[in-house]
């Protein structure tokens, strides 16, 4: 596997204690890491959090589909309404939305463009802490009796009728909000400030384009949310009217202020994670994205489009008749770019040399999921299908299909392809295979069947349902425990490899990509001396032409790789 | 032919069509499950087949790059585009159906509350989270909300509609059934602890059981007959006088037609419109009237509010000209005729409140909270 065997020692490269010197042992001690600079170590810290989240998350899901197995329900309704607003809240919040951008964005945005770090290293750490903070309050509205409002909060009953933590699961969200926006800033900043010498606009690999277009929609989305749930905390407490009819407000003004933001920030999961599969799919079958300019410019397209459907969520809201066929229109208009994508990445792996590993297993297993997905949004965006499934399983399993075989998928397959650039070991391959398959299948049997559920009728957010929808339920639930086991799989073989994975090399894909031009870990400079980069996006020159950039005091170093076939003009 | 019984099997993936809309959603929703399986299939084909084409032969292989194709894009754009629009029509025209509203409907009136659906036909009955409307017919479902937002779901008819509470609107939403039987009534809008328990059934009867069902019951009157009562006992007959004589415009032969507000401004007098000026009397003044009316929010309930509507609808032009038509209007009594119901309504918790003594004209009451309270 290792086809670049560089090792770092062997090349020179300083040592700590018999490792290479990398950003990992630069600095011992937890204040070392609390009060680190280094966006990498600060991508480290989002992802011991972040995964937290998503277990706890994942645990309200188990909880969700258990109560689901009875008609009647396992647990009272009061309980169940709780679970599933947890479930809702902490995995948009606390895990979609910051997952790719904090995680993978953060460790690999500045490597990617050949910079030492973002353009804001405190503002970087200040997301975290703030993230933190968020957490911590919709962590303690959760343990202290929980919210049952769904979490989409809709008004009248967040402001005037539930008695729950509405207030500080809000505030929660409201400082979760600012650490995006913090995260955004970031990252606009230095893709337009910091890109090597040589690293034009369309020489960007897609991940970072990717990132680019969701920190515009974090900068224009998030203040709105913000407000969102400022003035829903307003008249809960100081009994404002905004959003109650009984105080004077409107009801449907809240659900066309909470979609502004979370319909874009649909795209906000999503986007990143397609930018991670551009890389997977490059990457793993050695090609150049097919149509690199599209696949760039459908990102852009869908983040601008993404501001404008907001309104399909609100087809049976009594909103107008004619507001409807504009947003549905607008709802068509943004698939488009969706499909480009969809199409120039099947079209990559033509005359491609594609691996089996396993980033390319979750490549193609996000295309599969993301497909089936977005397909499924031209039966919503319809109007009069929608009049039918909205608010029943067959959304559910819509967004899901996006969330989790679309985000999270692109979020495991790019965990697997930077696993050893991060941590400087590689998982287990046999392992990763097998769990990527059990969640393949785990998660289609958990979702396959609420899209007939839906069709059938059975409402979201239901406790206890009719008999004749049991079938279909159960199905579901041991879909979910496949799943579940799938990612616990994943969970135990990436803990375990990081004291037992082989050593990772700088290249072990054969990729191409700054990253892949620094050891792993990379130092905390992340490059020794700045990269010039001569070569287009996805240029994979043979093997044994690419090489880590120097480390000091190494005579063999080579201060610019070579691609095939190609000089350095330009 | 062939296609029709084919759908009719497949009870396992849609439930059954019990409304006139309901197999013109299905037929859309078919055409798409047939047009995303075709490019899933083909999509997922191409992805196996260079899957297993172009497996990594050796570890080193470097494949040589392809450029893009304009072609290629293009049409991969463009074809998407079209087919898009062509779902989006075909969507929207069903839609249009769905929430242009026949004139020749019957009223079923719907109050939503957590938790449990009300019911009132315009004869009078009244049902909770169990509905019966006769089958062929065209039923126009007016619905309000006393507390939070819940939404009127039947999937055997395929009809949802939020049910939004506000002092400006009734939600509307019509069906007409096709077959006898009983589906389920949903509440499809999360709306509190017993959400799930907000459900019920719809019995859709062929029109000689219906009009059995229908006089089984109903002893207080139609819906216009109590309407009419309640006219009285809130007063509002010392000023909507019907000779117009009365210091707010007279009501009779206005349900369904223009009017023209302060500031030259037209508006239907529906039942959204009606219910406005009951709760928020200052919100749209008719041309040449003082604003004077006071509220009467949290004095009339949603249900009366319907009724004080089908009374007003059934002094309306269509009464009028053809006596006996509409809900129940034919055993209106006139107003003025039930003496026993003139009293002054029962205090509000707060807020203006409006007393009539019966006999003056009723003055708007700039009125504090009342201290009987």
């Amino acid at each position: 596997m290792s086809l670049i065997a560089v090792d770092p020692i062997e090349m020179g490269a300083p040592q700590v204690d018999g490792e290479p010197l990398s950003y990992l042992n630069d600095g011992h001690g937890l204040r070392s890491w609390l009060l680190t600079k280094d966006h990498k170590r600060i991508a480290i810290l989002y992802l011991i959090t972040v995964s937290t989240f998503f277990v706890i998350g994942g645990i309200f899901a188990l909880l969700v589909r258990i109560n689901l197995l009875s008609p009647n329900g396992v647990f009272d309704a009061d309980t169940y309404n709780r679970l599933f607003t947890a479930h809702g809240i902490v995995m948009v919040f606390f895990f979609l939305v910051p997952a790719v951008p904090a995680i993978l964005g953060n460790f690999l945005l500045p490597i990617m463009i050949g910079a030492k770090d973002l353009a804001f290293p405190k503002i970087n750490l200040l997301s975290w802490y703030m993230y933190m903070l968020g957490a911590t309050f919709g962590l303690i509205a959760i343990i202290a009796g929980g919210v049952d409002t769904g979490w989409t909060f809709y008004t009248p009953y967040s402001t005037s009728y539930s008695n729950s933590n509405v207030l500080l699961a809000g505030i929660g969200i409201f400082i979760v909000g600012f650490s995006s926006i913090l995260t955004g800033l970031n990252f606009i900043v230095t893709t337009h400030t910091m890109r090597a010498p040589g690293m034009t606009w369309f020489r960007l690999p897609l991940f970072v384009w990717g990132q680019y277009a969701t920190a515009l929609v974090i900068m224009l989305a998030t203040p709105v949310l913000a407000i969102t749930v400022s003035l829903m905390a307003l008249e809960r407490i100081a009994h404002v009217g905004i959003f109650d009819p009984a105080m004077g407000g409107d009801p449907v003004l809240f659900q066309h202020m909470f979609w502004f933001y979370s319909h874009p920030a649909v795209y906000i999961m999503v986007l990143p994670a397609m930018g991670v599969v551009s890389e997977l799919i490059a990457n793993m079958s050695r090609k150049n994205v097919f149509g690199y300019k599209f696949v760039a410019m459908s990102s852009l397209a869908i983040a601008v489009f993404g501001f404008l459907v907001w309104g399909h969520h609100l087809f049976v809201s009594t909103q107008s008749v004619y507001l409807g066929l504009i947003f549905s229109f607008l709802s068509y208009a943004v698939a488009i770019p969706s499909a480009i994508k969809v199409f120039n990445w099947t079209a990559t792996l033509y005359k491609g040399s594609i691996s089996y590993d396993t980033p390319m297993l979750y490549g193609l297993g996000f295309i599969g999921l993301f497909l089936i997905g977005g397909m499924t949004g031209l039966y919503v965006a319809a109007l009069g299908i929608d009049v039918h499934v909205t608010d029943t399983y067959f959304v559910i399993a819509h967004f899901h299909y996006v969330m989790v075989g679309g985000s999270l998928m692109g979020f495991l397959g790019g965990m697997h392809l930077w696993w050893g650039k991060m941590t400087g070991r590689q998982y287990p391959e046999y392992w990763a295979r097998a769990a990527m398959v059990i969640q393949f299948v785990g998660f289609n049997l958990t979702f396959f069947p609420q899209f007939i559920l839906g069709y059938l009728g059975m409402p979201r957010r239901y406790a206890a349902y009719p008999p004749e929808f049991q079938v279909l339920h159960v199905l579901s639930t041991a879909g979910a425990s496949i799943l579940g086991i799938g990612m616990l799989i994943t969970i135990v073989y990436f803990i375990w490899s990081l004291k037992n994975g082989k050593r990772a090399p700088a290249n072990p894909w054969g990729a191409s990509g700054l990253e892949w031009r620094t050891s792993s870990p990379p130092p905390t400079e992340n490059f020794y001396e700045t990269p010039i980069v001569t070569w287009e996006a996805y240029e994979f020159a043979p093997i044994e032409s690419m090489q880590v950039l120097g480390y000091p005091g190494d005579s063999s170093r080579s201060t610019q790789p070579v691609p095939k076939e190609h000089g350095t003009e330009d | 032919m062939m296609l029709g019984k084919f759908i009719l099997g497949m009870s396992w993936m849609l439930p059954e069509q019990a409304s006139t809309y309901a197999p013109e959603v299905d037929n859309l929703y078919l055409f798409l499950v047939g047009t995303t399986i075709f490019f899933t299939v083909l999509i997922s084909a191409a992805i196996l087949y260079f899957f297993v084409k172009f497996r990594r032969r050796s570890e080193s292989e470097v494949p040589r790059p392809v450029a893009g194709s304009m072609v290629l894009e293009t049409a991969w754009t463009v074809i998407p585009f079209f087919i898009s629009i062509g779902m989006f029509a075909w969507g929207a025209k069903i839609y249009l159906d769905q929430y242009t509203i026949p004139n020749d409907a019957q009223d079923i009136y719907v109050v939503a509350k957590q938790w449990m659906w009300k019911f009132q036909h315009p004869e009078g009955q009244r049902e909770i989270n169990e509905l019966h409307i006769p089958v062929g017919k065209k039923i126009r479902f007016v619905m309000a909300t006393e507390d939070v937002i819940h939404s009127f779901y039947i999937p055997a008819f395929r009809i949802k509609e939020d049910v939004v509470p506000g002092p400006n609107r009734y939600s509307t939403v019509w069906a007409e059934a096709t077959m006898t039987g009983t589906f389920h009534i949903f509440c499809a809008e999360y709306c509190g602890t017993s959400h799930s328990g907000m459900i019920g059934w719809v019995t859709v009867m062929d029109d000689k059981d219906y009009q059995a069902w229908l006089s089984g019951g109903a002893a207080q009157g139609s819906m216009a007959e109590r309407g009419a009562n309640l006219f009285q006992q809130f007063g509002c007959i010392t000023c909507h006088k019907s000779d117009g004589s009365g210091q707010c415009p007279k009501l009779e032969g206005k349900y369904g037609t223009m009017e023209t507000l302060q500031g030259g401004e037209k508006v239907l007098i529906d039942d959204s419109y009606i219910r406005e000026s009951i709760l928020s009397p200052l919100a749209k003044i008719v041309a040449g009237y003082q604003p004077i009316m006071p509220s009467f929010q949290g004095q009339a309930s949603e249900e009366q509010l319907q009724m004080l509507i089908a009374y007003i609808k059934s002094i309306g032009p269509a009464a009028a000209a053809a006596p006996g038509a509409g809900g129940g209007s034919s055993k209106i009594s006139p107003p003025g005729m039930n003496p026993a119901a003139q009293r002054p309504p029962i205090m509000s918790t707060g807020g203006a409140s409006m007393i009539a003594p019966v006999g003056q004209p009723a003055q708007p009451v700039q009125a504090p909270p009342q201290s009987q309270k």
